[in-house]
């Protein structure tokens, strides 16, 4: 199965998105911000960092790529696509997902391992986990405070597209704990914390972010 | 304005010029006409000025420094020594890893932020120009009282620059100091160190050699930032266009930063530079004599072709703008398109300004007009050199003399609330308040970060070969006796690597002093160099390169003599690496090492304000046994755990193994104050497998180094003796200051 990592300049995560594809058994694709082709990919993921320097907005910029152009008329049509941190935030400014990521409640930039308990298994990137399981990823960002309106908040509680939510004291101040959404179709997955950093305990605090990439390797084999 | 020609300076020889504004002393003044046979024009006088700083010209350090080269080890380790933008070490498999460490102190005094930020984009860029991706950064912190009013302005300033700024370039912090003193107070000590790694073949030099390659800049447009002293001489030269106040400190940009280091590193991998140097200090007059220096000499640059951020800028404040986010690489025409087509896939600046000719002059032209016509190493190189006055400061043999009266814990009261105290002391505390403010996981390598004895990164995946980097400083040994506080820190730095298994291999520093002008803080500053030269000789790690940074002090009083010594170890795999903590009870707690009542420039002295009496004297040949043992209980798998006792003595180190797992420890102590305050050197605690007992006394007997039991672990508690303290309450006590204090 091929992968699609998506490098914008400003992209920190990539290779490390990269190494998680490879461990959850697919294939890893560069795919260029400048290049709106997608290379025959079966899936996309949109990695962390701080692309175009988070300059305006987070994401702002990076959703006029001409990879974006693309990726988005793919999700549209169902393929899996995956953002994480800096990739959620682009998705949200992209229309994929509702919402906006804005800063962390104490201002700071915040690193710490994050139990989630992940509450919705049926998307393509959450279908190794179990519902309710709780796992422990790295959080690391400065803008992961997930808001939206109120009406959007009881659509995305109502209709279960919250996939993941953190467990303990609110790291950032996202409204109800929301750590990962979905699209009402399911194809679409944000995630503010880092699953491509915890596929083995020698580098990550745990193996549980492997889950993610078992997740669409099984989802595309099926 | 005028422009000020080479033709206009032979035309009026005896036009003022304001070189005591630039800080140039009048004989220094006078040598410069004397190597040119005129008088400097002003970008000339603009370029010897920046160049000829202490800060860049190391002149009053470098009779000192000397004894680096004078008294290196043989190492076949070293692949490019001290001299270059870094140093680079082998460390096996044909991977070949540079390191360095610089100070940004004096920047992040008046604008925290930027200052730090700036100061961490800085030796990025140093690593990168050697050829090597940046894989980590480190940054020992030094700040005045943590509850004085201006460390609450500096340090969260600090802290965010120096977090903003590597986050976002996608470097993992993977450790460093938070250190608070007094004498830190309107200077605070920001040193940045960046580690960074490249096959063997893949080195690059700052040299333009072959007449006709081109000189080229790339990055960001130059802009009015961090020009200083010269503004005064645009200003003063062509006074009455009204001149403008320009900020001092450059303002850094990350993401043009990142976007450079993955340029650069394509262009470096496509082969198409012959030499290389970053923008830092001293911008371009650096960069072009430094280039044309290491080369045959001979170089023209137009001037006038540098992208500007600022029309308006002088040619002198182009010279000296020390911009950031620029580099300066020489190519052969053959690869010069090739180049540019990098350059413009990640829409990064690129300007073709020179080339190298046969000659032995740097020549700079604007609009046509020769403005400079200098032989380059007398700028780059022949500085000026001082052996300035040293002499032992009287305050050596007052504290010397003074014997160190504090309160010693004896009854389980007493003990509880001595530990208690000392775990919350803002300089032991915990600093997750700060590191969690950094990016530890990117990259992916990561294997050790802060609170770990070290640091250390995978670099590579398939055999698993790693880097651990210490960085230490105890000034406060340093004051007391500075030639042993060097050696003392070198020791530390090497132990904290050993304790993870990984040997060490080279030594950074970076030397943080008052001003040089004052004979006691010289003689501080030629003792700690003296300590260090010898220290390293003995331990057989040679030194790769480092920085010194004088004038940290506020009037008369000067910060403590604080040099920072940063050692670098390899490990073959970081699969292995001994842990600092156990997550099991039933383990042997033993302690490695003797301990003495070493209490003098102790944690415990000076949280009742004491700061006498004699440091400890470093035995290096006991520290290199006990590195040895380190090694070897790592590879014959004896340990289950290791860690290193420095600042706070045992009573910290205990405390910060138990709390790391939230694991308790029963211990038995003889002389429970001593043992639990005392910093003697040389000691690290192991946690065993009670079936290792054996094996690791022979391998203590073996590299005679004394073992003593201190006792096991498991429980939720830490018991000394008949003395209880309950990990919740012991945690509380060290996590809730910075939060408290900061927060």
């Amino acid at each position: 199965m091929r992968v699609g990592v998506v490098t914008f300049p400003g992209t920190l995560d990539d290779r490390d998105a990269a190494r998680a594809v490879r461990a959850g058994g697919s294939e890893a694709i560069e795919l260029w911000h400048g290049d709106a082709d997608l290379k025959n990919v079966d899936a996309v993921i949109l990695p962390g960092g701080f692309s175009y320097g988070d300059y305006l907005r987070c994401g702002a910029i990076s959703r006029f790529a001409p990879v974006m152009t693309s990726i988005i008329e793919q999700a549209n049509k169902g393929m899996p696509l995956l953002g994480i941190c800096n990739g959620f935030q682009v998705l949200c400014e992209s229309h994929l997902l509702p919402g906006a990521l804005t800063r962390n409640s104490d201002l700071h930039f915040l690193c710490k391992d994050q139990v989630i308990l992940i509450e919705n298994t049926n998307t393509p990137w959450t279908s190794s986990f179990s519902k309710g399981q709780e796992i422990l990823i790295p959080l690391k960002n400065g803008e992961g405070s997930f808001q939206c309106d109120d009406a959007t908040l009881a659509l995305l509680e109502g209709e279960g597209r919250i996939i993941a939510r953190y467990v303990g004291e609110n790291p950032n101040g996202s409204r109800n704990l929301i750590a990962g959404i979905t699209n009402t179709r399911g194809n679409v997955v944000g995630l503010m914390p880092h699953p491509e950093h915890a596929i083995d305990t020698l580098t990550g605090p745990s193996a549980d972010g492997l889950g993610f990439f078992t997740s669409i390797l099984n989802a595309m084999v099926k | 304005m005028s422009l000020d020609t080479v033709a206009q300076a032979v035309a009026d020889p005896d036009t003022a010029q304001p070189f005591k504004e630039l800080g140039l002393k009048p004989d220094e003044y006078a040598r410069i006409k004397e190597i040119l046979g005129r008088r400097p024009t002003s970008s000339e006088l603009a370029m010897y000025s920046v160049m000829w700083s202490e800060h860049c010209s190391y002149k009053s350090s470098k009779v000192h420094l000397k004894q680096f080269g004078e008294k290196a080890p043989k190492s076949d380790a070293l692949l490019v020594g001290i001299g270059e933008n870094a140093g680079v070490v082998d460390v096996g498999q044909g991977y070949a890893v540079t390191f360095k460490i610089e100070s940004h102190n004096h920047p992040s005094f008046v604008e925290p932020y930027q200052g730090a930020a700036t100061g961490v984009g800085g030796i990025v860029r140093d690593i990168l120009t050697m050829g090597a991706r940046p894989i980590a950064v480190m940054d020992p912190l030094r700040f005045g009282p943590a509850d004085a009013p201006d460390t609450r302005r500096v340090l969260p300033g600090i802290i965010a620059g120096v977090g903003g700024y590597g986050n976002c370039l996608g470097l993992p912090n993977i450790g460093g100091e938070v250190v608070f003193d007094e004498t830190y107070i309107g200077n605070p000590l920001v040193n940045a160190l960046c580690v960074g790694v490249m096959r063997h073949s893949d080195i690059k030099l700052a040299k333009a050699a072959g007449a006709g390659n081109l000189v080229v800049l790339y990055g960001a447009k130059t802009g009015g930032d961090g020009i200083g002293g010269v503004s005064v001489l645009a200003s003063e030269t062509f006074g009455d266009g009204g001149s403008t106040k320009r900020p001092s400190v450059q303002v850094g940009d990350p993401f043009v930063e990142k976007v450079l280091i993955e340029c650069s590193l394509e262009i470096f991998a496509e082969d198409l530079v012959v030499g290389i140097q970053d923008l830092g200090g001293a911008g371009l007059s650096c960069a072009t004599s430094e280039l044309a220096s290491g080369g045959s000499g001979g170089m023209k640059v137009q001037l006038d072709k540098v992208p500007l951020r600022d029309p308006s800028l002088s040619p002198e404040e182009i010279l000296m703008s020390e911009s950031q986010e620029r580099m300066c690489a020489i190519v052969e025409p053959s690869k010069i398109a090739r180049f540019l087509e990098i350059c413009k896939k990640w829409d990064v600046t690129v300007t073709v300004i020179g080339e190298v000719t046969d000659g032995k002059h740097l020549e700079i032209t604007w609009n046509g007009e020769l403005i400079v016509d200098v032989p380059p190493r007398t700028v780059a190189h022949d500085g000026p050199v001082y052996n300035r006055p040293l002499a032992q400061p009287e305050y050596i043999d007052r504290v010397n003399a003074q014997t160190i009266s504090v309160p010693m814990p004896h009854s389980s009261t007493e003990i509880k609330a001595a530990l208690l105290k000392l775990v919350s002391a803002p300089n032991m505390a915990d600093k997750s308040w700060v590191t969690a403010q950094y990016d530890k996981y990117v990259q992916g390598n990561t294997i050790q970060a802060q609170p770990d004895d070290s640091g250390m990164v995978r670099i590579d995946e398939k055999t698993h070969l790693g880097v651990a980097i210490a960085t230490d400083a105890n000034a406060n040994w340093s004051y007391l006796n500075p030639y042993q506080g060097a050696k003392l820190a070198l020791a530390e730095a090497a132990r904290n690597i050993a304790t993870a298994g990984a040997r060490p291999l080279a030594v950074t520093n970076c030397l943080n002093f008052g001003s040089p002008e004052d004979p006691g803080v010289m003689w501080q500053f030629a003792e700690s160099v003296r300590g260090l030269a010898d220290g390293c000789l003995e331990m057989g790690l040679p030194v790769t390169g480092g920085n010194v940074s004088f004038y940290n002090q506020t009037g008369d009083v000067a910060i403590l003599p604080t040099p920072v010594i940063g050692v670098l170890g390899v490990i073959d795999d970081v699969r292995t690496r001994t842990p600092m903590s156990f997550n099991k009870a039933g383990l042997e707690l033993y302690l490695l090492g003797t301990t003495r009542s070493d209490l003098a420039g102790s944690e415990w002295a000076f949280l009742h304000g004491q700061r006498g009496g004699n440091s400890p004297t470093a035995d290096l040949q006991n520290e290199m046994n006990l590195i040895e043992v380190l090694l070897a209980g790592r590879s014959e798998k004896i340990f289950t755990a290791a860690h290193d006792l420095s600042q706070g003595g045992l009573a910290m180190s205990i405390t910060e193994m138990v709390l790391r797992h939230m694991v308790g420890a029963t211990i038995s102590l003889k002389d429970v104050a001593i043992d639990l305050l005392s910093e003697t050197p040389g000691r690290v605690i192991v946690a065993i497998e009670p079936s290792q007992v054996s094996a690791l006394s022979d391998l203590c007997a073996k590299y005679k180094t004394s073992l003593s039991k201190l006792g096991t672990t498991g429980g939720d508690s830490l018991v000394i003796n008949e003395t209880t303290i309950s990990l919740q309450e012991l945690k509380t006590a060290h996590t809730s200051t910075f939060p408290k204090m900061f927060g």
